[in-house]
């Protein structure tokens, strides 16, 4: 026996949609439960028979659990009852919620990343309707956001969260932790049909593919076929000196995001609004990414209340060449996807160059003008890339071309 | 003792007798038709009064006692001075030791400061609410323990009440920011400021006697007075009619929630597409997180599209207050103010105009002006698949709000109910409401953060939809979606007794309030 009596999980008056139990276990006598719930009346009979199921489940018939509940979901409750069994006994059975089917989906290399909404893994009121604000990504965060002596607990809630939680769409993501538990954690996660790990305070190719390489394993081991994508996050200056290394480390490298708070506080430097200090480290990410083909992500922007500086900083990462941005808010999901977003005088420029060229094609002139103006192959190539971007985020038809009057 | 119970036409089983008294079943959406005259107060004479129009007593005790306060009467107050009031629980402190008893107390709404009147309900001084009941009271009454039976009126059908008789008004005591010694009255000024006091002015007609208690006398005239001096018998000067902060709060909040941001965006998104949302508009919108939020959104949108709303129907808030300031609303004709902003605007702004209730919601008025209304944004507890709604009880089967002027509301053109599908784990939508208040054919759409629901007896509001790319829903998708996320809950278990009578807006009964099993 590791413990005597194990406590899981959140209570407080500010705590909301998780509970806090506490198991001890008992030679006779079967399961006592002391449920102290805002839903008794409601859901009191079955959460008492979630509890017995689960403890029945780990092989445990006497024993006493007290809970104090704030409107947990049934998945939350089953996580907080195993974590806490699993603080008493060794054991490597796990009480699986059903995966629900809209979770099925695999997500594709190039999708769009603009936003990618941080959910701090060990609070479930915050993960239930995260899928509706329609962020491109949701990352169930295991690393920073937890506290170390609740990162067991976290990693059992995550797994029951991309079990049961209807994400939306969104890409169902998963920051692990660092080193040995970062690798254990992939065991908890990888088997939940997770689209993509990020990888905090990568330095090096070698780490990303010992992390590939666990991933490849667990999949073997549980049989799935499923791609997992990796976004190594580049947090330090060595980090930085090897980013294109690490961009090129593993075909399943589809992005590289730069951690902004941990690289200034390595150089020993202020984070300012403005990010002089960074500018460097981020111009030198976005090549490396491109160079790679691969998507450049630039840190969260942490003043959740101030949307007009969260636009300019989206506008002036947009205009460094990056393709998304992490989100720390729901609200600044909308306005960072509207700042990547081609604007439409971008998109009337575009598509004039675009008709340009193509008519020049049709009549099978070598020089593309518009007006008196010529038109260099690399401001077309720009054109056609905005145009693209538009039509895939469906603020032009695919058809346009046709759509266009001829004159 | 057993009463006579009845289904009534909403096909709830209702008493034909609460307190003692006859009561009439719910017969459905404007069926009941009242007849006879209104009723009238005692006649007073003027010479009975002092010539000198000085009507200031020394104490509320001796204004009391000279109004005759005795066992059985019936005593009211107006909540404008919301959950800052220091005057209604000191009319029972007085009533108590003055070993007067069974009471019935007719507030127009009660607030958590209320609390310490549940020791005069314990020891008899009160037999029984006829009003609103939240927290502890709402506790209280559910588990039985009031001696009388509640009895839940909206702030229309209290005056539907009133006029026609079905309550009379023994003594009102009403707390004024603003009188003088004749007994005018106003919300504004002084240290306790409210805005207004309109829901005070039919108790002031009604009542046999009148008090007007204020900290802040002025001298004559109270102007523009709400209450009129020639309705009041006495005047009483306190140090404090209320704690300033807790009547009208500084400043009202828009939700900071991201999930209620998503619902008003949503909802905001509904009126505008469906066409509801139009130049010259007449709105109401309540003072919730989530309204507020509404509120800025559809201000955006009449800015941007260059509309005016005619007129915005108050509760007002800031947010109303800078429509009306930045030219895209008329008029704010207010039934109550719910921040200082609003409160300063009645003060200096001639379109910002206090509006009393008893014109507004009242069944027995010649008209009601929130049917003519284009938006309504309400709230509610439960809303079933009938699309009944719930404002008084909890599905847990607890009091816990009063109703408010949500029933008179909800014969707006569009009544609008932006709700979380569930909180807590506790679904809104839910197969049948626990307590019946406003029946599902006078509530048009559902709006949660899953999706957005719309009354089939609405074929045109669907219409208008239709290709609008909103994420329309049956209300059963959203019941069953709700339900599929928290599970399906059990159902609260209730005795026999009767606890509390709902009455729709006609004064007939709609549903009631059974004991909690405990």
């Amino acid at each position: 026996m590791k413990k005597s009596i194990a406590v899981s999980g959140n209570s407080g008056p500010k705590v909301r949609s998780d509970c806090e139990i506490t198991l001890e276990l008992k030679s006779d006598n079967g399961i006592t439960i002391d449920l102290n719930s805002r839903v008794k009346s409601l859901y009191g009979e079955s959460i008492k028979k979630l509890i017995v199921a689960v403890l029945n489940f780990f092989g445990i018939n006497n024993a006493f659990v007290r809970i104090i509940d704030s409107g947990a979901l049934p998945f939350v409750i089953a996580a907080r009852m195993e974590s806490a069994v699993k603080q008493i006994i060794n054991t490597n059975l796990e009480y699986l919620p059903d995966f629900i089917s809209e979770n099925s989906y695999s997500t594709s290399r190039d999708r769009f990343r603009f936003s990618r909404l941080y959910l701090p893994g060990n609070n479930p009121g915050l993960m239930i309707n995260a899928g509706l604000h329609l962020a491109d990504g949701i990352i169930l965060d295991l690393e920073d956001s937890v506290a170390p002596e609740k990162k067991d607990e976290a990693r059992i809630l995550v797994r029951n969260a991309l079990r049961q939680i209807n994400f939306y769409g969104a890409e169902r993501m998963v920051r692990i932790n660092q080193g040995e538990r970062g690798l254990k954690d992939l065991h908890y996660i990888i088997p939940q049909n997770v689209n993509l790990i990020l990888i905090p305070k990568c330095e090096s190719s070698d780490y990303v593919k010992l992390i590939a390489k666990e991933i490849d394993s667990v999949k073997s081991e549980y049989n799935i076929a499923n791609t997992v994508f990796l976004m190594p996050i580049i947090e330090s200056a060595l980090g930085i000196e090897n980013a294109f290394e690490i961009a090129r480390s593993s075909e399943n490298v589809v992005a590289v995001a730069i951690g902004l708070e941990d690289y200034t506080a390595d150089l020993g430097v202020q984070r300012t609004l403005e990010g002089k200090e960074s500018f460097y480290a981020r111009t030198r990410l976005v090549v490396a990414a491109k160079a790679a083909g691969i998507q450049p992500i630039d840190s969260v922007f942490s003043d959740v209340g101030d949307m007009d500086a969260l636009k300019e900083n989206v506008l002036a990462s947009k205009a460094l060449g990056f393709e998304g941005m992490g989100c720390i808010h729901p609200r600044q999901i909308s306005v960072i996807r509207q700042g990547f977003a081609p604007g439409e005088p971008e998109i009337e420029k575009s598509k004039k160059i675009v008709l340009a060229f193509e008519n020049a094609k049709l009549n099978g002139l070598g020089v593309v003008a518009l007006g008196s103006k010529m038109i260099d192959p690399p401001v077309v190539c720009r054109a056609q890339k905005t145009i693209s971007l538009a039509v895939r985020l469906g603020l032009l038809p695919e058809n346009w071309l046709n759509e266009i009057p001829t004159e | 003792m057993a009463i006579k119970t009845v289904k009534n036409a909403a096909g709830r089983t209702v008493p034909l007798e609460i307190n003692g008294l006859p009561v009439i079943p719910y017969k459905g959406v404007g069926k009941h038709k009242p007849e006879g005259r209104k009723y009238g107060p005692p006649i007073p004479s003027c010479s009975d009064y002092p010539d000198d129009g000085n009507k200031v007593v020394a104490s509320l005790e001796e204004a009391l006692r000279k109004c005759g306060l005795k066992d059985g009467m019936t005593i009211s107050t107006h909540h404008h001075m919301r959950d800052g009031d220091l005057v209604s629980n000191k009319i029972f402190e007085l009533a108590s030791s003055m070993g007067v008893r069974d009471l019935v107390w007719l507030p127009s709404a009660s607030f958590p400061c209320n609390d310490p009147v549940i020791k005069y309900l314990a020891d008899g001084t009160i037999n029984r609410i006829e009003g609103s009941m939240n927290g502890p009271l709402g506790r209280f009454v559910s588990e039985g323990k009031m001696k009388g039976t509640a009895v839940l009126r909206s702030h229309g059908g209290r005056v539907q009440a009133i006029q026609d008789g079905e309550v009379k008004i023994d003594i009102a005591v009403l707390a004024a920011p603003s009188a003088d010694s004749f007994g005018n009255a106003k919300g504004t000024g002084g240290t306790s400021a409210c805005g207004v006091i309109g829901y005070g002015k039919t108790d002031s007609m009604y009542a046999d006697k009148v008090i007007v208690v204020t900290d802040n006398l002025i001298d004559l005239p109270c102007f523009p007075m709400e209450i009129e001096g020639n309705y009041v018998d006495y005047v009483v000067v306190v140090d404090k009619i209320g704690i300033p902060e807790k009547i009208v709060s500084g400043t009202t909040q828009i939700t900071k929630s991201p999930d209620r941001l998503l619902i008003a965006e949503l909802t905001a998104s509904f009126l505008e597409k469906s066409g509801i949302l139009k130049d010259g508009v007449l709105m109401q919108a309540g003072a919730g997180g989530t309204s507020l939020a509404i509120s800025v959104f559809l201000h955006e949108i009449l800015k941007k599209k260059g509309w005016k709303s005619k007129l915005g129907f108050g509760g007002s808030t800031k947010y109303m207050v800078k429509m009306l300031e930045e030219g895209q609303m008329g008029y704010i004709l207010d039934a109550q103010a719910f921040d200082l902003d609003s409160v300063s605007s009645i003060e200096r702004n001639p379109n910002h105009v206090p509006y009393p209730v008893f014109n507004a919601y009242n069944y027995h008025s010649k008209g009601n002006i929130t049917s003519m209304m284009d938006i309504m944004i309400l709230g509610a507890t439960e809303v079933d698949l009938n699309f009944n709604g719930n404002v008084v009880t909890h599905s847990d089967g607890y009091l816990l709000h009063g109703i408010g002027g949500w029933q008179n509301c909800l014969h707006a053109r569009n009544v609008i109910l932006p709700v979380p599908l569930f909180r807590d784990r506790i679904p809104v939508i839910v197969d049948e409401v626990t307590t019946l208040c406003g029946p599902g054919e006078l509530i048009d759409v559902i709006i949660t953060e899953r999706g957005i629901a719309i009354n089939p007896l609405r074929q045109d509001l669907i219409d208008s939809v239709k290709n609008s790319g909103l994420p329309l829903k049956t209300i059963r998708e959203l019941k069953d979606e709700a339900e599929k996320i928290c599970g399906k809950p059990q159902k609260p278990q209730f005795e026999e007794d009767i606890v509390a009578a709902i009455k729709w807006v006609d004064g007939t009964v709609i549903d009631v309030v059974r004991k909690i099993k405990t």
